[in-house]
């Protein structure tokens, strides 16, 4: 498949040919002034024409290298193909970072352009410009609040592409010179460079070709039969790999079409006015909507409640039989699931944006099995992927009619799979990564001379080739009495509960697993709310006694369910605590994908810890805490810890009694 | 399908060139007076107020601020002294005839109609600009149409420049405060006004919020050229905010002058932090 690219190599080409052969069919949507503004392919070439003829006017010359911070707007997603056209280079950036997060990679990458969102980004910018000497030009998307900077290396998007047109006007030819520029391009070429959000060390950037990312664009389209009547909403970051190819290269190679949001608070309400056919989202995301969805039903007539429950208890019981296509549903059976789907599944997934959906994935972490059951009993095909941004995303997935909770699929097309001794999962694939930029070392150590690249996940193929993850392979542990300890594996499980948020086991090398827990403030406070507690803060709620008792059910749950599993009954939780604090990306306690940095964690909540072993039933601790713009505060609270309840393995129950 | 305006090309300012270049006097209130009765809340206090600027009024409780706004808003009528407002020497002044003559403002308790949605709120403040009468706007099609649709889009240009796409169907009522007076904020901006008068903007929020408010007034004020005056207690944001302060206290101008000479004003200092009498 590695020559299936027709010539059609590099992105920049894509779009010449898809404005010739899908012209008027639409390429990019974007909701402004509350109106969805449509781009066809045909106007969107001249956007991204325009664009990339004033970045050159500016200096954008072959190699460059060119950050791109800010949320999902058209403008940023055409600076991509904009460069890519002049033979640059783009780095997505997350926008969140604070501004020495974002120093490192610029450093590092040697950026000399820059493409912001607003004036946040363009502040944060300029607050770092001494220690990027390497820093030339800086250009903006949105002008509000920028009218009075006099910056001359300061850049409107919309003035440079003006420079464009007028460039093309007065000189026709030019339009020919970029067309020859664009041919020139081949697939080995460094198409972008993604800086992994890191869950240890500095960030690194993944450096994949054109080749890398365009097949396994198509084959990920070929695998989902995407096309170009197919649709999406493009809101995850940027710089993270999954949105550049669902929202650029799968875009680009299927002819899709790519809806942006109005602002990043409006995806949900967006999502629903698209109905996109193809829908990406963490798990967290299908907790969300679960959540929200049960809070408003808390809300709802007694009538529309009991509605509700009795129609889900239909679609629990025979609606992944009917999508999965299973013959033993009765005639009654499908009659009450089809009445269903007109009063019940039906709104609900339209209210969700999934009326439309073909399929939908979920990948980064564990999704938890309810949820997972949940959405495909409405009939939606929601599938698992497991991916990385070394193989261009698509390492497995779920074929349709293939779906379990707790697998992440077979091999994707051209994808090689190896389990090696110590269970790690190695893969190899036209998708694999050409190298961490200037990191040899990293590279090496990742990529065998072979092409065989390593997950870090620990995992095996069951019986029917389904590939399934335990845990991180160095985060597996063990306690003192020889018991194996996967801390995500418990720590997933006590996620599950809509009331937790966030969860952090502790457990390798000591005596025996404790945890520590995050409350989900929106659950948590309707709970309190119907219940009459009053509180006045995120930490007066978690220090509740009532959230307390809650939290000790739902760990004595996980202990039971860990004691039914022989290979980690060992590893119950013996006590745990709630946490006074939310953790936070800011405080660099999760990374910017939102997982737990164990390390850091462990320092910074050390007294907290020392409490869990050491038998007190409470403890102070100071934190400090990060704001967005750098500055720092402290928090400080008494936080209890209590005991849970264990159980005896019940393989060796018997034996005990 | 040219329809793909950028923000940037949105243009709220002031639809009137009234001939006042930036820097020059907008408004000067002259020796006013205004008595409740015995009571006098303002005394003989002069200022002005030049094309542009961000002018902070400040002083105590119960100094005389939001009754000076009210003055300069028609609401109130002083019994002595006047009020110039671009050149125009005013008579009594109705408050919805300084709204059509330019002048906007917001207020300290947040005052919307809270059954109504943020879209309608602020679609309301178009509702003087709206010059289609009663008989065409009893029909859908139309003059009446057409030109909601143009006011509609004003409203949208707000909603866009404030950041409140996610609350636009959301009864104001439901919302939070810092919200509620960004909403606020909106309705005085879509009169288009030259002058525009923010009681407490700030009151009751945040830290978050005050960033927040401090921007958007800030962008106001550059981005449309609108000319502000605000009454605040935050001095931080005073300072941060205002090119020039007027100090009242017990209805007297103590001070007046940029925000650092009025911060080391000792009439000032006595003022907030009292003396012995």
């Amino acid at each position: 498949m590695v020559n299936a690219t027709n010539g059609l190599d590099t992105f920049p080409k894509l779009l010449v040919h898809n404005a010739s052969v899908f012209a008027q069919r639409p390429a990019m949507r974007h909701k402004d002034f509350g109106i969805w503004q449509t781009w066809s392919w045909a106007e969107m070439l001249e956007e991204i024409r325009a664009f990339s003829l004033g970045l050159q006017a500016i200096g954008l010359k072959k190699g460059d290298k060119v950050a791109v911070v800010g949320s999902n707007r058209p403008a940023l997603y055409w600076s991509f193909a904009a460069v890519q056209a002049l033979g640059g280079v783009p780095i997505p950036v997350y926008a969140d970072s604070v501004a020495d997060e974002m120093v490192y990679v610029l450093q590092h990458a040697e950026v000399k352009f820059a493409i912001v969102q607003d004036q946040e980004q363009v502040d944060k910018i300029l607050s770092v410009k001494e220690q990027l000497p390497e820093l030339e030009q800086l250009a903006y998307d949105w002008q509000r609040g920028l009218g009075d900077y006099d910056e001359p290396f300061l850049h409107h998007i919309g003035s440079l592409q003006d420079v464009g047109r007028q460039a093309l006007k007065v000189d026709p030819s030019l339009g020919q010179k970029w067309l020859e520029g664009i041919n020139e391009g081949k697939g080995a070429d460094l198409s972008v460079m993604l800086y992994t959000s890191g869950t240890t060390g500095k960030p690194k950037g993944v450096m994949l070709s054109y080749d890398n990312l365009v097949i396994s664009s198509r084959n990920a389209n070929k695998f989902d039969n995407f096309d170009e009547n197919d649709e999406i909403i493009a809101y995850l970051p940027l710089a993270w790999v999954g949105d550049h190819i669902f929202s650029y290269g799968q875009s680009l190679t299927a002819g899709y079409c790519v809806c942006c949001p109005e602002s990043p608070e409006t995806v949900t309400e967006n999502r629903r006015e698209i109905a996109p056919t193809y829908f990406f989202a963490p798990p967290r995301v299908f907790e969300g909507l679960l959540t929200d969805i049960t809070v408003r039903m808390e809300d709802a007539s007694p009538f529309k409640q009991k509605m509700f429950k009795y129609f889900l208890d239909v679609a629990n019981r025979v609606g992944e039989k009917i999508l999965n296509g299973d013959g033993e549903v009765s005639f009654k059976d499908r009659l009450l699931y089809k009445l269903g789907d007109l009063f019940v599944y039906g709104p609900l997934k339209n209210r969700l944006g999934m009326t439309r959906m073909k399929v939908g994935y979920t990948a980064g972490e564990a999704i938890g099995p309810e949820i997972f059951k949940f959405y495909r009993s409405l009939g939606l095909n929601l599938k698992q992927l497991y991916g990385q941004t070394e193989a261009s995303v698509y390492i497995t997935a779920q074929p349709d009619g293939q779906i379990s909770a707790d697998t992440v699929g077979t091999p994707s097309p051209d994808v090689e799979i190896e389990i090696t001794d110590t269970g790690e999962v190695l893969y190899r694939s036209p998708g694999v990564f050409m190298g961490y930029y200037k990191n040899d070392a990293a590279t090496a150590d990742t990529k065998s001379k072979e092409g065989w690249v390593k997950t870090g996940d620990a995992g095996f193929l069951d019986t029917n080739g389904h590939l399934r993850i335990i845990d991180r392979a160095k985060d597996v542990g063990q306690l003192n009495n020889g018991c194996m300890f996967p801390p995500k594996y418990i720590e997933n499980k006590l996620k599950f509960f809509p009331n937790i948020k966030e969860a952090v086991a502790i457990g390798d090398g000591r005596d025996f697993t404790a945890v520590m827990l995050n409350i989900d403030l929106q659950p948590v406070a309707n709970w309190a709310e119907r219940n009459n507690i009053a509180y006045a803060s995120y930490q007066e709620l978690a220090n509740h006694p009532k959230v307390y008792e809650m939290m000790a059910d739902h760990v004595d749950h996980v202990n039971q369910d860990l004691a039914s599993e022989e290979r980690v009954a060992g590893a119950q939780i013996h006590r745990f605590l709630v946490l006074h604090k939310e953790l936070d990306a800011d405080d660099g306690e999760l990374t910017r994908t939102m997982k737990v940095r164990r390390s850091l964690i462990n320092e910074r909540y050390d007294p907290l810890i020392e409490a869990l072993y050491d038998g007190s039933a409470e403890r102070f601790v100071e934190t400090e805490v990060v704001f967005e713009d750098g500055r720092k505060g402290n928090i400080s609270a008494t936080v209890k810890i209590e005991d849970a309840k264990t159980y005896a393995p019940q393989s060796m129950k018997e034996a005990a009694e | 399908m040219n329809a793909h305006t950028n923000p940037s090309g949105m243009n709220l300012s002031s639809s009137r060139d009234d001939g006042i270049a930036v820097g020059d006097e907008l408004l000067s209130v002259d020796n006013v007076t205004l008595r409740f009765g015995g009571v006098t809340a303002i005394e003989d206090i002069s200022f002005d107020i030049r094309k542009g600027e961000v002018r902070a009024i400040i002083g105590p409780n119960g100094a005389g601020k939001t009754s000076m706004l009210n003055v300069i808003n028609g609401f109130y009528h002083p019994q002595e002294g006047t009020i110039r407002f671009r050149g125009e020497t005013r008579t009594k002044m109705k408050p919805y005839e300084a709204a059509a003559s330019g002048i906007a403002r917001t207020f300290q308790n947040v005052a919307l109609f809270t059954g109504m949605s943020t879209l309608d709120n602020i679609m309301s403040g178009r509702s003087l600009k709206m010059n289609k009468n009663f008989i065409t706007q009893m029909f859908y099609y139309g003059p009446a149409r057409d030109e909601e649709i143009q006011h509609r889009r004003r409203v949208e240009e707000i909603i866009d420049f404030l950041e409140i796409a996610h609350i636009r169907r959301q009864p104001v009522g439901k919302l939070p405060y810092g919200l509620q007076k960004r909403v606020e904020l909106g309705r005085a901006l879509a009169l288009e006004p030259d002058l525009l008068l923010l009681d407490e903007p700030m009151a009751g929020m945040n830290l978050e919020e005050k960033e927040d408010m401090s921007r958007f007034i800030i962008d106001v004020n550059q981005q449309f050229g609108t000319t502000i005056a605000l009454i605040e207690h935050d001095m931080g944001v005073v300072m941060d905010l205002a090119d020039r302060v007027v100090v009242l206290d017990y209805g007297k101008k103590i001070a007046d002058g940029i925000p650092e000479d009025v911060q080391a004003s000792q009439e000032v200092i006595d003022a907030y932090l009292g003396v012995p009498h």
